[in-house]
């Protein structure tokens, strides 16, 4: 039987792949974020993960206001990073489980979600990046994946409360799932930032350790906020903690922090990494 | 909905279903960007590639006056805007500045304060 072996959570701030890009790890500026990666390099050797389930928001560029779904799944053989358009070096691709991805779809839909389903889905930084920092010496990535992609951009945007149900429900599809694979959940994106408006640059470390606290113990305390609280907590971009809410979800009932890091500031963002496993 | 929920918060514009509806041509000419092509014709030839996207006067005057509230207030998003900031090699903090009426170096020295409290870890 698959074994869900434990959920690693990351911000994805495109400037971490410049810092990748020109060596600057251990720079004073790079070096509190960096050297919060250690332990999860470790703990990726200790529990050896072969398939990914990531749980991420595109930024414009695989899908544009043309065609936006709340939710989204890969379901694709291979997954492609391309420009973005800002200068990004470009990321190595992926390999997929389409039939893992085809199993968790059939689960989201049996508990009355729908997703859309995408056999072709250009994945961005915050997919890559979180890979780039879990494992930055490989010439291909050591696990397959199966990206679910939120709308994080145009509200309305699902609540915390759907989010979590979702990676649930996700979490059902895994422990179902026949294979032996070893499967690791991946939240990406977060936490407090806000790139526009007048507000720009605002962070809120009460609210990011807020949800630090409770995500282990009761990821529940999380949803008690609607979009829009976690907005005015958050930040305009700090929504993507919605990607880590579900991907908590996916992990299974209970769980215990092994390693958590938090820095302010990686460019305009409160950074943070956390590592769980599931009791 | 919570009655909270329809508090505007100070300094914050949801990109929601009427920004969208508004912002769609600006946003299209952004996410062009992702093309290389389409930044070079861009630079080229501002006017021209801008009159490939159907803006509203208020979004191509925004666009050629850099005016990063604006282009939101006229529906902008600032994921597809960042790819316009991009062809000017501006970061998001040089966008910040520009939206907060700071010099770069004060808004990223407002961005290092706001941890210089933290107990590390």
């Amino acid at each position: 039987m698959a074994e869900v072996v434990g959920a690693y959570f990351t911000s994805h701030v495109p400037a971490i792949g410049g810092a990748i890009h020109r060596g600057d790890q251990q720079t004073p500026y790079w070096k509190p974020f960096f050297d919060g990666f250690l332990r999860v390099h470790e703990w990726l050797a200790e529990v050896k993960p072969d398939v990914a389930v990531v749980f991420n928001n595109d930024h414009g560029l695989n899908f544009f206001l043309d065609c936006l779904p709340t939710f989204a799944v890969g379901a694709a053989h291979e997954y492609h990073n391309a420009d973005e358009g800002w200068g990004l070096p470009l990321y190595k691709s992926f390999a997929g489980h389409p039939a893992l991805s085809w199993h968790i779809i059939e689960q989201l839909v049996g508990d009355e979600f729908d997703p859309a389903t995408c056999q072709k889905m250009k994945v961005d930084h915050a997919l890559s990046i979180p890979f780039e920092l879990a494992w930055p010496d490989v010439d291909a990535w050591p696990v397959k994946i199966v990206p679910v992609a939120i709308n994080t951009v145009q509200h309305p945007l699902p609540s915390a409360k759907r989010c979590l149900a979702l990676g649930r429900s996700i979490h059902r599809a895994l422990a179902s799932w026949q294979g032996d694979e070893r499967i690791v959940v991946i939240g990406t994106g977060g936490l407090s930032h806000q790139l526009d408006g007048a507000r720009a640059g605002f962070m809120n470390p009460e609210y990011d350790r807020f949800c630090l606290d409770n995500l282990a113990s009761d990821p529940d305390a999380l949803t008690h906020h609607s979009i829009h609280d976690i907005v005015r907590l958050s930040g305009t971009q700090g929504v993507e903690v919605l990607n880590w809410i579900a991907a908590r979800g996916a992990l299974g009932p209970t769980a215990r922090e092994v390693h958590r890091n938090y820095h302010i500031p990686i460019s305009n963002t409160a950074a943070a990494t956390l590592l769980l496993d599931p009791v | 909905m919570a009655d909270h929920d329809t508090l505007p918060i100070p300094g914050t514009t949801l990109f929601d279903g009427d920004a969208a509806a508004k912002g769609y041509a600006l946003n299209a000419l952004c996410y062009s960007f992702n093309d290389a092509a389409n930044r070079q014709a861009f630079l080229d030839d501002e006017d021209a590639y801008c009159a490939r996207f159907d803006l509203t006067p208020v979004q191509r005057k925004a666009v050629a006056d850099r005016d990063v509230l604006g282009m939101i207030a006229a529906g902008g998003n600032i994921y597809y805007l960042a790819k316009l900031a991009g062809i000017f090699g501006l970061n998001v903090q040089d966008v910040g500045a520009l939206q907060t009426g700071k010099t770069v170096a004060e808004f990223k020295q407002m961005l290092l304060d706001q941890g210089k409290d933290l107990a590390h870890g």
